[in-house]
């Protein structure tokens, strides 16, 4: 079982991704639960995605034990990267994130959303890098159904760019 | 069989039901968290030659509903808490015309406005004397998103069987999460119309042996008059004794004679369990969860899932519970429905509450149990 916990400001893409993931792990054949916790407001603030990957049925569809905390956010990396153990991973966006917490987990810092604006023209994009990213270090789906997942859920006629910066994200790592 | 996997929303699968039930008419007021199924309805009804209005309130929203159902359109309308309590007067008078009509109610935190992203299962006993005057009505609750499908064809078949409103009672854990799910083929499933008249000389509210009066499909030429009002067979006002007595216990008898047929529930490992969990909705998944957890301990424990609370089902309460030792409740608010196993079960129920818009912990539910193993409970 995979447990992950996305957490960023509202408006980057969190739940997007959040849903991305499940749709991938459903498509090769996993059990998936997607969920979200947000503010009413529809921007800014730290808004927090979770899925959980199993081959078993997920009875309890919030993460109790994250293996994976990927932070776009100060905020977000602040209030969500607790409780991660020495082998579990922490992804941040170095763009933004910029005071590490304490933590026994490997982090891995990468310039995600500096990526997007200066590879692809649009911070917009920052979040399929990051599913990139996201996707290699959790080594339990292959590129392609990952990559098809993408694909399927971004808006017609946007298909290539995100392929893209699903690429570059994969190649970041 | 079942169609292939795919992730799914709970609002999402909740919209998709009632369009494979023959909903063909949706009004309402957009509002959190219930927002997904007006929006995947707008762009879907159109499709299936069907009428999506959002409406300028609540109200209006139940009145456009009552209407297309008097037309002879499957018709539902979907809101939170705040617009569940404005939709209550209409939903007695769907009651009392017996007009059917399906109601979903995402729940969260109230009272007044709350919380609007958070979840809570505070309306349960809206759902059942919300309105006034006695009545009964249908209330179901899916704990998982192929159950919103499901148990979304149960609830308009319900409505269209017995003309009454059905309240469909999510929350916001349910209506938001998705997770993958293999719906049923359409062949698989069972689809229910309401009986209509179609003998000019027929009497709109004359009940036939089953307990259920054929409808008059309103604008077709049938003489059918609809009121709020005490009425009789005619569908006229009318306010002698009998009458109005005959007409409430017809109200109340339609459903009560029909437990069988509306009362549904998941009973797992109950037979000889010592402890059960019983939850609905969302809680479900903590229940289920917690049992888990208690199992690794060697402790047995039942969990008993109920889909349908209103009317709630004391027998099968009663029955599945009688060996016990204890009962755990929990629930997502400060305690509803433990009231009424508390009325068959005094000396045995445990209710557990959290009413601060998260969904609780398993281990919390857990705890219940664990505690009473220690104490020899």
């Amino acid at each position: 079982m995979k447990q992950l916990r996305l957490t960023g400001s509202g408006g980057q893409g969190i739940i997007t991704m959040a849903i991305i993931l499940a749709e991938g792990a459903v498509q090769a054949g996993y059990h998936a639960v997607q969920t979200q916790a947000y503010g009413p407001e529809a921007r800014g603030g730290a808004s927090k995605a979770e899925v959980i990957i199993s081959k078993e049925d997920i009875a309890y569809p919030k993460v109790r034990q994250p293996n994976i905390v990927l932070a776009m956010n100060q905020e977000g990396c602040d209030k969500y990267s607790g409780g991660l153990r020495k082998d579990d991973l922490l992804i941040v966006d170095e763009t933004f994130v910029k005071i590490l917490p304490n933590t026994e987990a490997k982090i891995i810092a990468l310039p995600i959303t500096t990526c997007a604006r200066e590879k692809l023209g649009k911070e917009l994009f920052s979040n399929i890098i990051a599913l990139g990213v996201l996707g290699k270090a959790m080594q339990l789906l292959d590129k392609e159904t990952l990559e098809k997942a993408v694909l399927a859920r971004v808006p017609k006629g946007t298909e290539e760019k995100n392929s893209q910066a699903f690429a570059i994200g994969w190649d970041l790592l | 069989m079942a169609k292939q996997a795919m992730l799914l929303q709970g609002n999402q699968a909740c919209a998709f039901g009632a369009l494979a039930a023959g909903v063909r008419f949706f009004a309402g007021y957009p509002i959190t968290p219930s927002t997904e199924i007006a929006e995947i309805l707008a762009q879907e009804l159109p499709k299936v030659n069907g009428r999506f209005i959002q409406m300028e309130d609540e109200i209006a929203s139940m009145g456009a509903v009552l209407g297309a159902s008097l037309a002879n359109v499957k018709a539902i309308t979907a809101t939170s808490g705040p617009g569940f309590s404005l939709k209550q007067e209409l939903i007695g008078y769907a009651s009392m015309a017996q007009i059917p009509s399906v109601i979903i109610n995402v729940q969260r935190v109230g009272p007044s406005t709350g919380m609007a992203t958070s979840p809570a299962q505070g309306d349960v006993m809206q759902a059942r004397w919300g309105t006034h005057g006695d009545h009964t009505i249908i209330a179901l609750s899916p704990a998982s998103v192929l159950e919103c499908y499901t148990l979304m064809i149960d609830a308009v078949n319900m409505a269209e069987k017995y003309r009454t409103p059905v309240i469909f009672l999510m929350d916001e854990v349910i209506g938001h999460m998705r997770e993958d799910v293999r719906l049923p083929e359409d062949e698989e499933l069972t689809i229910v119309n309401r009986k209509v008249i179609t003998n000019s000389d027929q009497l709109p509210y004359k009940s036939e042996a089953d307990g259920v009066a054929p409808m008059s499909i309103f604008g077709e030429g049938h003489y059918f008059h609809v009121t709020g009002l005490s009425h009789d067979e005619t569908g006229f006002p009318q306010n002698g004794g009998d009458v109005v007595k005959a007409n409430i216990d017809w109200l109340n008898e339609k459903i009560d004679r029909n437990l069988d047929d509306i009362i549904r529930y998941e009973a797992i490992d109950c037979q000889d369990a010592d402890y059960i969990i019983i939850a609905y909705g969302g809680t479900s998944r903590s229940a289920l969860q917690a049992k888990i957890l208690l199992e690794k301990q060697n402790i047995r424990c039942g969990f008993l899932c109920l889909k349908t609370i209103w009317p709630f089902p004391y027998e099968a309460v009663k029955t599945i519970c009688q060996h016990a030792k204890m009962v755990v409740f929990p629930e997502m608010n400060c305690g509803q429905l433990v009231g009424e196993v508390r009325k068959i079960l005094p000396d045995k129920v445990v209710p557990f509450n959290r009413y601060d818009g998260q969904l609780m912990l398993p281990e919390e539910i857990a705890a219940v149990v664990e505690n009473a193993v220690k104490e020899g409970k």
